[in-house]
């Protein structure tokens, strides 16, 4: 294996350009070689030394987080917890400390693991992520980006630079939740993130809802935008429940069957909807919503 | 294709020459000798093999020796204070919180992580700091209470 270590954005592109592969924390490439799924590639760039990738800019009105931004300061962001409150909430469950430590958002985006906690969370916000090339730069919607496991539409030239979160209009609340086994290094066996604005008067403005480990990648429900306009009650959260688990497409595997993820999915979604409301009234119910409301693995 | 690089190691810069791919802890362990920092599951599941690398803990096999040159690592030969023992190494001994012993030194650090950003975190901090680590002795409750009883007796 050839390595070498980027300090800056060009000197990564160029060896994009000349055929190797880029690594941030390694706790994906590292663990996926050592288990067999994928060898190391034949060239390996380390990026996680180029500092202009590491910061937030809440500046522009939404919030563009550089690739590098890891877990650890998603889950503690000011602007993160206030604003976008599911991405911390996913940033929180996310492996360990350490894990969270090293691990990146750009990475974590790029993997394009359908379990992935944060990609729910960054579809119901409509993220775009920034990709780079030595030729140029372009903008995809994260749902045009994931197009199987492990599978992206970005060209092996390109790097994920930064993600964008467009702005959030007032009234709105959002949280991720996921069913787990193990409170640490453990992977969704369902989750669902919620994106929602409430009118003064309580009623539907909008709804987003995506699903975790429920199909080849992660997918939005498709239907909440006939429940604008409706109150949030119990039959709203059935509604939601059911929209989900018909949507959902799972797998079987040792951790799960099909159907108990196609059951279960609607109970997350049910739930990430619920809280999400109650923080756009304005209630505050910390992060990781996992922890503070009891859903998932005991302590 | 080797490469020659420096890894400084509880302040102590060692030149070593190895294949890229080579995870960190498999150079602690046979290029350095440093062999406190264990390899348990080499999938980022148990924390036995964790190191700190600018303070901040990692998972050592799950990372590559080649992306910490030039950084600080410490691994647990590197927490005792030239004949003392750590306080959080006495207060394991002290509560009873070893049992085999393969897990300790990942323990150690990822409680010396929480313990530098945080001097008294409560108990469920203490657990989520720990999350990480698994003890197949299962003796939780008494490495809890041994982060819990280092951290009481370093605050005044």
């Amino acid at each position: 294996m050839n390595f070498t270590i980027a300090t800056t954005l060009d000197e990564a592109l160029t060896a994009l350009a000349a055929g190797a592969r880029p690594v941030a924390g390694g706790s994906d490439l590292v663990v996926g070689a050592r288990q067999g799924k994928s060898p190391l590639p034949e060239s390996v760039v380390a990026i996680d030394r180029i500092e202009s990738l590491t910061h937030l800019d809440a500046s522009t009105g939404g919030l563009g987080i550089g690739a590098l931004v890891t877990h650890a300061q998603l889950e503690s962001d000011t602007t993160v917890v206030d604003a976008y409150t599911a991405l911390a909430d996913a940033s929180a469950l996310v492996g360990s400390p350490s894990t969270r430590n090293v691990g990146t958002l750009g990475g974590n985006v790029m993997n394009a693991s359908p379990a992935m906690d944060t990609g729910a969370p960054l579809l119901v916000f409509g993220a775009e992520v920034e990709l780079q090339s030595s030729t140029g730069s372009r903008r995809v919607a994260v749902a045009d980006l994931w197009t199987g496991p492990g599978r992206t539409s970005a060209r092996g030239d390109e790097l994920c630079t930064a993600i964008h979160l467009p702005a959030r209009p007032v009234g709105s609340g959002s949280a991720y939740v996921r069913l787990e086994y193990r409170r640490a290094m453990e992977i969704a066996v369902v989750g669902a993130a919620a994106s929602i604005t409430l009118a003064a008067d309580g009623a539907v403005v909008a709804l987003s809802v995506a699903l975790t480990a429920v199909a080849p990648t992660i997918i939005v429900v498709g239907g909440t935008d006939a429940l604008v306009g409706r109150q949030v009650d119990d039959s709203l959260l059935a509604d939601v429940a059911t929209l989900a688990s018909n949507q959902a497409v799972p797998i079987s595997d040792l951790r799960a069957s099909d159907r108990y993820r196609r059951h279960c999915v609607g109970v997350m979604a049910r739930r990430a909807v619920d809280a999400a409301v109650r923080r756009a009234r304005g209630e505050s119910i910390a992060v990781p919503v996992n922890r503070s409301l009891g859903i998932g693995a005991a302590s | 294709m080797s490469t020659s690089i420096t890894l400084t190691v509880n302040g102590t810069d060692y030149s070593v020459t190895i294949e890229p791919s080579r995870n960190l802890v498999s150079v602690l362990r046979t290029e350095i000798g440093l062999t406190g920092t264990k390899e348990g599951c080499d999938d980022c599941e148990c924390g036995a093999c964790m190191v700190l690398i600018d303070g901040q803990p990692v998972n050592s096999c799950s990372y590559l020796a080649v992306q910490a040159a030039d950084r600080a690592i410490m691994t647990v030969e590197g927490v005792m204070e030239g004949d003392e023992l750590h306080p959080l190494q006495q207060a394991l001994l002290d509560e009873g919180g070893v049992q085999c012993g393969f897990c300790t030194p990942g323990m150690i650090m990822s409680a010396t992580a929480l313990l530098s950003r945080n001097a008294s975190p409560t108990e469920e901090q203490v657990r989520i700091g720990l999350s990480g680590n698994l003890c197949r002795c299962t003796g939780y409750v008494k490495i809890l209470a041994a982060v819990q009883r280092a951290a009481a007796e370093a605050t005044p």
